[in-house]
């Protein structure tokens, strides 16, 4: 009977929370914020370079920076919303329906972040979370290297000691944004000796170091989100690094996993219209009204069904995990599933499409939105861990399938 | 609502998957199967099952049921799935239930539903026509006739039809086939004048009849619900009945999963287990992210008939299409990943095989949930 007297109290206190939120949502989010971001400069990113596109996007952001929402999950002292779980989940169906898109998108907020607040010494989180919740810091992330691929692990970047810093020397690659990044979290060889997965270290660094260089990377997208980076003798203090020197595995491990959630998402995100409806506006209906051409529609169909189904699977995924009974590995589960599902999406907006889909360069395009996108999710199944290493961790880690 | 059990469905889980595994394993099944028993199921087990509570578990506590919600409808049939235990669950405990408790006036539930609890009664609904379900082109015509109506015409695909004690039959009083006015349900006695049956053996060993009416008299009590306006009560007993065929579905998945999992992990050839090829791995990663999905998906698909049946639909029909799908291609992957020996009836898993393509067929296949969610949507 407490039990239940006690949920009812909580549900209660979270109906409320969800009429106030829904209130101050409809108050402040600006109209032009209540659609998904069409192109890359609509997206904001923040950093000590950062430009608004435009007054709303600005407006948007302060207010919701204001109430700690940048981070609503995150405590208060570092800059979050100290929402608990519930909370949260209500937050973002809220902002679901209203359609409101996120007002900071950054490396810090879905990866970073949580990898500090579970192993950053207190001076860390003080200095790094606050200025990731705020916007200040734009991150990248230095992971893979040339030839290395999703074999994080065989990493030759080094940092070496001397005095109370370490001096880094070598290149990462596909280093997302990197040309716009402040300051980069990386994984570093720091005992060359040891087994491959217990030499490595987790360190921060401010991209104007000294020896720091990055290229951008053209992509068949036409863009370069991606760059190469290179640390010529770049000298960092000991203090920067996060966790245990030679245990950064742990925190990379952990971190992926938040990566990994957050790719497998990105099919959920900036969804606007059912794509059923998106087709019929280029290839017309039928005299029953139905898509006009029945083999799409049915495409279009299982893909719903399939998507539907996969965001009952996220959905669980996180009440699992709130209940303790979430398996470490099942992010990659979702990372695989996502992402595949994703392709498939733009595979059949490129179909419904038809020949408009294939303008490059137009004002009627937005310059090739859709093509272009439908390019960039060419890397899903790859970036974060290919699809064919996400199967190997489900079968060696979940499945417990013998090792080869 | 979380998608995770909460304590007492899981305490429901342990229960019933403790019967079932000990009294009912896939040789219960076999052995019902061998000796062409005439019951199909096993009545002792039914009654210990009504003894625990699983007969009434949807029927109000008023009516001497448990009262309780189809998510824990959907834990039982998940244990069902597991060993393909054959069962009046289904048909009487779940769909005939739903019918009668949603459906039926004061006098045909006190009538009924005390007699469904206590495991007495078998109550099974007749609805498929042709070869495919399609629950707008029924034709079964129902002729006002004095008092009451005269029935004709036939089922097939009727569960347990050869043992029921009620039949609720899905008729035309109005109409024409396709349309969704003029349908409506009648509680019909088997063994009434003009109605003859046909236990049908099927290819996974349940039970299943055709049945044919022929100026069948039933009098004004027999309707269910309101004449004419049966479309709205069917739709909502055919997804209760969708959301427990899709539970059974991933249970079935699961169990035929982990045999072929555990069959990876000792079956060597060419001087390794199996279960080291990369290309056994990925198939086998691939069908558990396929399981985990169709879960996660069919539970929320119970939860939302639970909190308001009218609404259920789209998430019935996205868990039905995925547990059909998904029950397939794990049946399938079976069966060739076990090699020769999936396909010899000594081994178990052709049992599992069969019992999916019944489940992908009952109350609907993928395709047809697939065409109903682009109907929902528009386009």
């Amino acid at each position: 009977m407490t039990d239940s007297k006690t949920s009812e109290t909580e549900n209660a206190d979270l109906e409320q929370f969800r009429t106030e939120t829904r209130a101050w949502l409809e108050a402040n989010c600006p109209p032009e914020m209540r659609k998904p971001a069409t192109s890359d400069t609509d997206v904001f990113w923040g950093g000590r370079n950062a430009k608004f596109s435009s007054e709303p996007q600005r407006i948007w952001f302060e207010r919701m920076r204001d109430k700690g929402w940048t981070v609503p999950d995150w405590p208060k002292e570092y800059g979050g919303g100290g929402l608990s779980a519930a909370e949260h989940k209500v937050l973002r169906s809220e902002m679901a329906k209203l359609g409101a898109r996120p007002p900071l998108s950054s490396f810090g907020i879905w990866m970073l972040g949580p990898a500090l607040l579970k192993y950053g010494n207190e001076a860390q989180k003080k200095e790094h979370l606050p200025k990731i919740a705020a916007g200040l810091i734009r991150w990248c992330q230095g992971y893979s290297e040339p030839n290395a691929g999703s074999d994080l692990a065989s990493l030759q970047t080094r940092a070496e000691r001397d005095g109370d810093d370490f001096v880094i020397t070598g290149s990462k690659i596909w280093t997302s944004y990197a040309n716009y990044a402040d300051w980069i979290f990386c994984l570093v060889r720091t005992d060359s000796a040891a087994k491959k997965h217990d030499g490595i270290s987790f360190i921060l660094f401010d991209m104007t170091s000294k020896g720091v260089t990055t290229k951008p990377i053209l992509l068949i997208s036409g863009y370069s989100p991606f760059c190469e980076t290179f640390f010529d003798g770049v000298r960092v203090p000991k203090s920067h690094v996060v966790g245990t020197v030679n245990r950064g595995w742990d925190v990379a491990k952990y971190l992926l996993q938040h990566e990994r959630a957050m790719i497998s998402g990105m099919g959920e995100r900036g969804v606007g219209r059912p794509l059923g409806q998106i087709a019929a506006d280029s290839v017309g209906a039928d005299a029953l009204g139905r898509l006009d051409d029945s083999t799409l529609r049915g495409r279009i169909a299982t893909f719903d069904v399939d998507e539907a189904a996969l965001a009952a699977c996220a959905e669980r995924a996180v009440d699992l995990a709130k209940a303790g009974q979430a398996h470490p590995a099942f992010s990659s589960a979702m990372k695989y599933y996502g992402t595949e599902l994703n392709k498939r999406r733009y595979e059949i907006l490129m179909s419904a499409g038809g020949v408009d889909a294939l303008e490059w360069e137009s004002e009627r395009s937005r310059q090739g939105a859709r093509p272009r996108a439908w390019l960039r999710t060419k890397a899903n199944s790859i970036e974060g861990g290919t699809s064919e290493v996400m199967l190997g961790i489900v079968a060696k880690r979940i499945l417990d399938l013998p090792g080869a | 609502m979380a998608l995770v059990l909460t304590e007492e469905q899981s305490m429901l889980r342990d229960s019933a998957r403790g019967l079932i595994s000990d009294k009912a394993p896939v040789s219960h099944l076999r052995s019902l199967r061998d000796s062409k028993d005439p019951t199909g199921f096993s009545k002792e087990l039914w009654h210990s099952f009504a003894e625990m509570g699983f007969a009434g578990l949807l029927v109000p506590e008023e009516f001497g049921g448990s009262g309780l919600g189809f998510m824990e409808a959907g834990v039982v049939m998940e244990e069902i799935g597991r060993t393909l235990m054959p069962s009046p669950f289904l048909a009487t405990s779940v769909v005939a239930a739903s019918a009668l408790n949603r459906g039926g006036n004061a006098a045909q539930k006190s009538e009924y539903l005390p007699k469904i609890s206590n495991g007495s009664l078998l109550a099974t609904l007749a609805i498929d026509e042709g070869a495919k379900h399609r629950p707008l082109q029924t034709n079964l015509q129902a002729v006002r006739a004095g008092n009451g109506f005269k029935l004709s015409g036939a089922k097939a695909l009727v569960v347990d039809g050869h043992v029921a004690d009620l039949f609720i039959v899905a008729a035309r009083t109005a109409g024409s086939a396709g349309e969704r006015d003029g349908l409506t349900l009648f509680l019909v006695n088997p063994r009434a004048k003009g109605v003859s049956i046909e236990r049908t053996i099927m290819v996974d060993a349940h039970n299943a009849a055709r049945i044919e009416l022929s100026n069948v008299e039933v009098n004004a009590d027999s309707v269910l619900g309101e004449v004419d306006q049966g479309a709205a009560l069917l739709d909502g007993v055919l997804d209760i009945g969708r959301g427990a065929v899709a539970a059974e579905m991933v249970g079935l998945s699961e169990e035929v999963f982990n045999r072929t999992v555990e069959y990876l992990k000792n079956r060597k050839q060419f001087g390794k287990l199996i279960g080291e090829f990369q290309a056994l791995q990925h198939r086998a990663a691939e069908l558990y992210v396929d399981i985990e999905i169709t879960r996660a998906a069919t539970m929320k698909a119970l939860q939302a008939l639970d909190a308001d049946i009218a609404k259920a639909a789209s998430a019935v029909a996205v868990a039905k299409a995925r547990a059909g799908t998904t029950a397939t291609r794990a049946v399938q992957e079976g069966v060739q990943m076990h090699g020769g020996i999936g396909m010899t009836d000594q081994f178990d898993i052709g049992f599992f095989m069969k019992r999916a393509r019944v489940c992908e067929e009952l109350f609907g296949d993928a395709n047809y949930h697939t065409e109903q969610l682009a109907r929902a949507r528009g386009y």
